[in-house]
């Protein structure tokens, strides 16, 4: 692989490898000292045109672990709204010498763009409401190591609930899931449903809470109020969240997931502490070694697992 | 031929093609008039039209010439070689400039430029409202007396349907056209691309096809109330069509266009997230586009015009939500209608021509008939010659055009303004 765009450029050879990469990139993570020279001399770059601490932190420490070098470009948005043009950005940056851009962009297709404007590799680390391939890796890595998955998804009932529309999460996740062979059910207000959804889709959780197998919550913005998607939090978290009711309504073994940051009382209600099926905090440890295996995967010798 | 004679052109050969039929002949040119039709005619100059169509200039309904105020993008000099090259002896500027055309100054302004130029007639319209500002109306009688035909906020609609009704009805007996770029603003707030499954899967924010159609619903009704014509800039669904075709069987005085790339690309070119796809209507579906192409052939859209929008490389070398949209299309439209439009030339020709030239109010002088005494504006193309565009050999200022890489069939090789040669051979002579 040259860029990891979305989850649709990925073969099912490709999972495969970057989840047994991920396998050992988690074993490297146990060790007292956790860093292999896999990239060393390396340059990453990660260009990040909207704040999200957590995705930053996670494939900066990546890097790091792979013994790459990081260069943080946290630019603002105004800046760029001043008159720099996204063009001018990307070949400044990659004539300091960058062998990877790693970005995050509120605008669906930024990666796709600077693709046309350097020869380094370009890993999607989240652009608009389009895509966020290593999200949907880690998760898949995480289904996979939870429930002993290593051969695919066939049979597995994918369910994800809250704002569709609006998330490139959401579009990634299911898209890969359903690639591993999982069913797919997307559960939301007409209003927060593409327009037309990719999936079978309804607006009645309690109707299939008992038939789920992973039961992936999505962060519902606050600002959808005001655009009139729904009438507020309160009829949200009544018709959509996960309640103590729906909670105990679900099957033995369901996996409750969530991309973070979670709306406590919004989503969800139900301490995930006291979920058995929730790997919330897996899903952040292992984006870890997903993205090691990704940036490996990318620019490392290829050795180790090929 | 007497000395005293002014020099004569002899366009030999071709096939004259205009409202009243098409037939083999020669064409002579003198002193910027036809003065004879026939076989075997001599002049000073002989352009040879063998293999090629003879034909009434083109006339552009709908191009952003971007002077004053987008000089970067476009000037009326740039712009209007960029239309003698494609085949035009008269655009219709688009009054969306800085200051906005609402005024004397700047229609003034916008027609000294073009006589200047001198590529070709340059036409200019003004805005219905007041800095496109959507509240107070423009002075239309004062914009009449200074020659302006057709009157629009062309880049935004008139939101308002009292504002709306009240311009037609004082537009009454003015002998002007109001022309609508029909989009409801609320319901394309934030949009990027055509509302439909590319947008739901690429997680770009959507553009409603009944944005366009209730807008246009609301005018047919205002015209019937009104009894004033207009006309409905750049229709892009299929549902619009429809809606024209019933006016148009109501007996109502409307008139509709449609541009060339919403008569051969939809939505699913926007799948790489380059911004030179990003337009205003927005690219829609297959279906869209073949509903557009019935409605060219069946005669419910009157013209093909082009919403030439020339827009500065950086511009759209933004994020894909930020690029402005628009792409150009003076140079590439008869080739890109005679590549996709499966119809006659001469009904090719009628939408490129006499149709629009009887919207904008020129049929005196533009769109034929190609007989003695007419104007002598005249494009000759030959409608077979396949080529590609070759963006840094473009008149344009810009480059954001959606065709590089794309066979065309149909080039234009000569361009008559006048009498004067303003294209030979494909090349602009000014």
């Amino acid at each position: 692989m040259k860029h990891l765009l979305s989850v649709d450029d990925l073969t099912l050879d490709d999972v495969g490898r970057l989840m047994e990469l991920s396998d050992h990139m988690a074993e490297v993570n146990q060790r007292a000292n956790p860093k292999v020279p896999a990239l060393r001399g390396t340059t990453v770059c990660n260009l990040f045109f909207e704040s999200s601490t957590r995705t930053r932190l996670s494939f900066e420490t990546a890097t790091r672990r792979l013994s790459g070098d990081v260069m943080t470009f946290a630019v603002s948005e105004s800046s760029v709204n001043k008159g720099e043009s996204l063009r001018d950005t990307i070949e400044t940056v990659a004539a300091m010498g960058v062998d990877a851009f790693v970005v995050r962009h509120g605008s669906s297709g930024v990666p796709q763009q600077v693709c046309r404007w350097t020869s380094a590799s370009v890993v999607n680390a989240g652009d608009g409401w389009h895509s966020h391939p290593t999200q949907a890796l880690l998760d898949a890595y995480t289904v996979r190591t939870e429930l002993g998955r290593n051969t695919g998804f066939d049979g597995l009932h994918l369910v994800v609930v809250g704002d569709i529309k609006h998330s490139r999460v959401a579009r990634s996740v299911s898209r890969l899931f359903a690639k591993l062979g999982a069913r797919v059910t997307f559960v939301a207000p007409t209003t927060l449903l593409p327009v037309d959804p990719e999936f079978d889709h309804t607006a009645d959780l309690d109707g299939l809470i008992g038939d789920v197998d992973v039961l992936y919550l999505l962060r519902m913005q606050h600002e959808r109020m005001s655009e009139a998607l729904v009438p507020n939090l309160g009829e949200y978290t009544t018709r959509f969240g996960l309640t103590p009711e729906r909670a105990r309504r679900l099957r033995e073994g369901a996996l409750v997931m969530h991309p973070g940051p979670m709306n406590h009382g919004v989503e969800i209600t139900v301490d995930p502490a006291e979920l058995p099926g929730a790997v919330i905090g897996h899903q952040v440890s292992n984006g870890v070694a997903v993205r090691m295996a990704v940036l490996f995967d990318l620019l490392g010798s290829g050795a180790v697992a090929r | 031929m007497s000395a005293t004679s002014p020099l004569s052109t002899v366009i030999a050969n071709g096939r004259v093609l205009d409202a009243t039929g098409e037939r083999v002949a020669d064409v002579r040119i003198e002193a910027g008039r036809i003065v004879e039709v026939g076989a075997g005619l001599d002049g000073d100059t002989v352009v040879d039209a063998s293999g090629c169509i003879v034909a009434p200039g083109f006339v552009d309904l709908h191009a952003h010439l971007r002077e004053p105020g987008g000089e970067q993008a476009e000037t009326i000099e740039s712009g209007s070689r960029a239309a003698a090259k494609g085949g035009y002896t008269a655009v219709v500027a688009m009054p969306n400039t800085d200051p906005t055309a609402d005024h004397r100054a700047v229609v003034d302004l916008v027609r000294l430029r073009g006589e200047a130029a001198a590529c070709c007639d340059v036409l200019p319209a003004a805005s219905i409202t007041i800095g496109r500002a959507g509240v107070e109306l423009s002075p239309f009688g004062e914009l009449a007396a200074a020659g302006v035909r057709l009157f629009t906020d062309d880049g935004t609609g008139v939101q308002d349907p009292l504002l709306m009704r009240r311009a037609l009805e004082y537009a009454s007996g003015l002998d002007i056209v109001l022309a609508q770029h029909c989009e409801v603003a609320r319901l394309t707030e934030g949009a990027v691309m055509h509302e439909g499954t590319c947008c739901s899967r690429l997680g770009v924010p959507g553009w409603p096809a009944i944005a366009e159609e209730l807008m246009l619903f609301r005018d047919i009704e205002l015209v019937r109330l009104t009894g004033t014509p207009m006309h409905f800039l750049h229709l892009s669904t299929a549902r619009s069509v429809e809606l024209v075709r019933a006016a148009k069987a109501d007996g109502l005085p409307v008139t509709a266009e449609v541009a060339p790339h919403h008569l051969c690309l939809t939505d699913e070119a926007l799948a790489g997230f380059d911004p030179v796809y990003k337009v205003n209507p927005p690219l829609r579906t297959k279906g869209d586009v073949a509903a557009l192409r019935a409605g060219v052939a069946d005669g419910t859209i009157d013209a093909i015009a082009t919403d030439h929008a020339p827009h500065p490389p950086a511009s759209k070398e933004r994020p894909l939500d930020r690029a402005p949209p628009g792409m150009l299309g003076l140079e590439t439209a008869l080739g890109v209608a005679l590549s996709v439009l499966d119809m006659p030339v001469a009904d090719v020709v009628a939408a490129l021509s006499w149709k629009p030239a009887a919207i904008a109010g020129v049929g005196d002088r533009h769109g034929g008939p190609i007989e003695p005494g007419r104007a002598a504006n005249l494009v000759v193309f030959d409608p077979d010659e396949r080529w590609q565009v070759v963006p840094g050999r473009l008149a344009s200022r810009s480059r954001n055009t959606p065709y590089v890489g794309i066979d065309l069939r149909g080039r234009v090789r000569h361009t008559f303004l006048r009498g004067d040669h303003v294209v030979a051979d494909g090349e602009a002579r000014r």
